[in-house]
């Protein structure tokens, strides 16, 4: 990982989350809120910010993205609930904007709401989103409904097989949403080093052609942090990702990325 | 910066031939490598403590709620519940708002403005234009929208609606539209222009606009109390009184499902003609049943909808109220604005078994559907010179109960025909201007904005008109 930055500053890149169409003045934090659809994402939204937004029982309920805010510990995080979605790796619009915000937006923690009665399901979208970002709290929603339906979920292993922080809630009855804001705030501030585990057992083969490809990129935007992935997408034949670098898009994110955060507050009002 | 470019399409270009070599399978053996990942994760953490399978209620819920036999006919039954306890509860309210607002507050305002020597052109805008304009709004619209909503809200809490949209899918695959479709047609019967911003979550660009172009077909919620007040007044008032709630029910049930048919019907035309393609397959998740939460139900649904519809429709009654009143006392020779326009619209509405008063409703309330039925009632009065409360024409005269609404449509000439096209023509028209304008948004064309404006116009022209044509040949 990078050194150059200070723990606790604020990683988000500012102007690229302008550009999202997030309003950035008097908040300190950026929280990305993502998960499969259906694990209560709004309800944990909600508890979270206090605000009545209307939560439906079904899927695709949030498409277009909502934001609010809260205070912790004199910290001011604006929070943004992304739409839910099964994956971060196919093309259908919501998808790409839950992907873009978190690739671009880079915000400070992304909080991966997860339903505790579908563990694997989730997990799947758990790890795609991992290897995207390593500031995370993985937030095990309906951890009642998994007990009354006889299932445990032990959630300190889990938090050891993620590298990520893991906090049991029933965001309905508002249980555990404390633990939550601590965590988060943890992650945030860099008082917790997330050390997420990034799987790829894969053939030899693509380890060797993944290698010439990493060099690759790496030789041109030195420090990039999630250089494999970007590799990974652009040997699948990932059309966003492509696009992004026949526009030129992916210049701007990374050198976002490249700036120290003081840098990026700096040269905000400096346009493209 | 053309460095970088060249850079980057080196980067490409190696990625490319890396491809070439590795093989097809990356995206595969990437997912499976996740997949395998997760379940392993998941088979360590996750442990059953006890097995309770006594009686799976879901499952068996499921089984009732999405069986072919059983799925169609019990949702259609829960909207006849629905509405039946709309219609039957939203009577009593409805009057007690329409004389307090009406018989009491106009009077009162009417009289304290002339005592303070109010010039009446003044007065009469405001209060026979603005402000009645905005008390029919609220005395038609909230009652019902304060039942329907929560009701809606809480069968939406509880996960019925995926189920409806599984039964639907079928239907929706056969059209050749996306089986999601069933979803965002759910989200229009809130709003249309919340139903169009919805079709989000369908991928394929042609399936979306599929179902942008037909969300219009589900009533939303400017256009139930228009449905519900034309059923209870014409449908309730002939079946005896005992049924007439259940009967004004059916009728606006017969409405929404007309729309859902013509939903199918004319996705199925579009992806056959100008939309051409295979519908895409979908997998969609059934979520848990989950016991609604009543208080926040009710919270919610009254805050997020209730007020937020009435507060629009008061806003766009208010300019609408003023229109009304102007374009009924300014006269151009012996005859209002008013006047002059419904004359000239009149031959048009009789052909398609409306009139003349109707279509320029429809003209005034193209910003919001949610008024028609004031500005109906009040341009009826109009021609009508029917002078009630007030000086100045164009204003109401007491509505005490459904019988005189019934008065009123039959002194103005109204048949079962007039209502029967007037519920299909509120169907079946052009979307009102915010959601015209969020078409404009999501589809960035004009072409496609106006196709999803004039397509339902001219059906609900081509429909009311053959009804009428066979109404008069075979009843008339």
């Amino acid at each position: 990982m990078t050194t150059q930055d200070c723990a606790t500053c604020p990683v988000h890149i500012k102007s690229n989350l302008i550009k999202l169409g997030v309003d950035m003045d008097s908040w300190d934090f950026v929280v990305a809120l993502a998960g499969n659809p259906n694990t209560g994402k709004s309800t944990v939204f909600n508890a979270l910010t206090g605000l009545h937004q209307h939560t439906g029982n079904w899927p695709g309920k949030t498409v277009t993205r909502a934001e609010g805010g809260f205070v912790f510990k004199d910290h001011r995080y604006k929070i943004i609930d992304l739409p839910g979605t099964y994956s971060l790796l196919s093309t259908s619009t919501d998808e790409e904007v839950a992907r873009n915000f978190i690739l671009f937006g880079q915000p400070d923690v992304t909080v991966i709401v997860v339903d505790a009665t579908r563990l694997e399901r989730n997990l799947n979208f758990v790890l795609q989103v991992l290897e995207i970002t390593d500031r995370a709290v993985v937030c095990l929603n309906l951890i009642d409904e998994a007990q009354r339906k006889g299932l445990h979920v032990d959630d300190r292993m889990l938090a050891r097989e993620l590298g990520v922080p893991v906090v049991p809630t029933s965001a309905r009855q508002n249980e555990g949403i404390d633990m939550l804001l601590q965590r988060i705030d943890e992650v945030a501030t860099g008082e917790y080093r997330c050390r997420p585990r990034r799987v790829q057992k894969t053939s030899p083969e693509l380890e060797k052609a993944l290698s010439v490809l990493i060099d690759k990129i790496q030789r041109v935007y030195p420090g990039l942090r999630n250089a494999r992935w970007v590799a990974l997408r652009l040997l699948e034949g990932d059309s966003r990702i492509i696009e992004a670098f026949e526009n030129g898009e992916i210049d701007e994110l990374l050198s976002a990325q490249q700036l120290a955060p003081e840098h990026a507050f700096a040269t905000e009002g400096g346009g493209e | 910066m053309t460095n970088r470019a060249e850079q980057n399409s080196d980067i490409l270009r190696l990625a490319n031939s890396l491809r070439w070599e590795i093989g097809e399978k990356v995206h595969d053996t990437l997912l499976q490598s996740l997949y395998s990942e997760a379940e392993r994760i998941a088979t360590r953490v996750v442990r059953r403590t006890e097995e309770k399978q006594s009686f799976n209620w879901e499952q068996t819920l499921d089984r009732i709620l999405t069986s072919r036999l059983t799925g169609v006919p019990v949702m259609i039954a829960l909207l006849a519940l629905v509405f039946w306890l709309t219609i039957s509860g939203a009577n009593v309210p409805s009057q007690l708002l329409a004389e307090l607002l009406i018989e009491t507050v106009h009077p009162f305002l009417k009289s304290s403005a002339a005592q303070i020597g109010m010039p009446w052109w003044l007065s009469g805008l405001l209060f026979d234009g603005v402000y009645l304009a905005a008390a029919w709004v609220i005395s038609v619209m909230l009652p019902p929208m304060a039942i329907f909503f929560p009701m809606f809200t809480l069968l939406e809490d509880f996960g019925y609606l995926p189920r409806i949209a599984f039964n639907l899918d079928n239907l929706f695959r056969k059209s050749g539209a996306h089986g999601k479709q069933a979803l965002t047609m759910s989200m229009g019967y809130g709003c249309n222009a919340a139903g169009v911003i919805a079709t989000r979550i369908i991928d394929s660009p042609r399936e979306r606009l599929i179902a942008i172009i037909t969300n219009n077909f589900s009533l939303c919620n400017g256009r139930w109390p228009t449905q519900i007040l034309i059923a209870s007044v014409f449908f309730g008032a002939v079946a005896p009184p005992a049924l007439a709630g259940i009967t004004s029910a059916l009728v606006v049930v017969g409405v929404a499902l007309l729309g859902i048919f013509l939903t199918f019907l004319t996705s199925w035309l579009l992806s056959r003609t100008i939309l051409k393609g295979q519908a895409s397959a979908f997998s969609l998740e059934l979520p848990p049943y989950r016991p609604p939460r009543i208080l926040q139900t009710l919270y919610t649904s009254l805050i997020d909808r209730t007020i937020f519809v009435l507060w629009r429709a008061v806003v766009f009654a208010v300019p609408a109220g003023a229109v009304i009143w102007l374009i009924s006392n300014v006269h151009l020779g012996e005859a209002s604005i008013a006047e002059h326009l419904i004359r000239l619209l009149d031959p048009v509405g009789f052909l398609i078994g409306l009139n003349g008063v109707i279509l320029l409703a429809y003209i005034i309330a193209i910003p919001a559907n949610e008024i028609i039925i004031p500005t109906v009632l009040m341009l009826t009065a109009l021609t009508l010179n029917l002078h009630g409360v007030g000086e100045g024409a164009g204003v109401l005269f007491e509505l005490a109960d459904e019988n005189a609404y019934m008065a009123i449509f039959q002194q103005a000439g109204w048949t079962l025909l007039t209502a029967v096209n007037l519920m299909l023509f509120s169907l079946v028209h052009n979307p009102c201007s915010t959601t015209i304008y969020t078409i404009y948004k999501e589809t960035g064309s004009a072409k496609w904005t106006a196709v999803a404006t004039f397509l339902p116009l001219g059906m609900g022209f081509a429909l009311c008109f053959f009804v009428a044509q066979f109404w008069r040949l075979f009843a008339g």
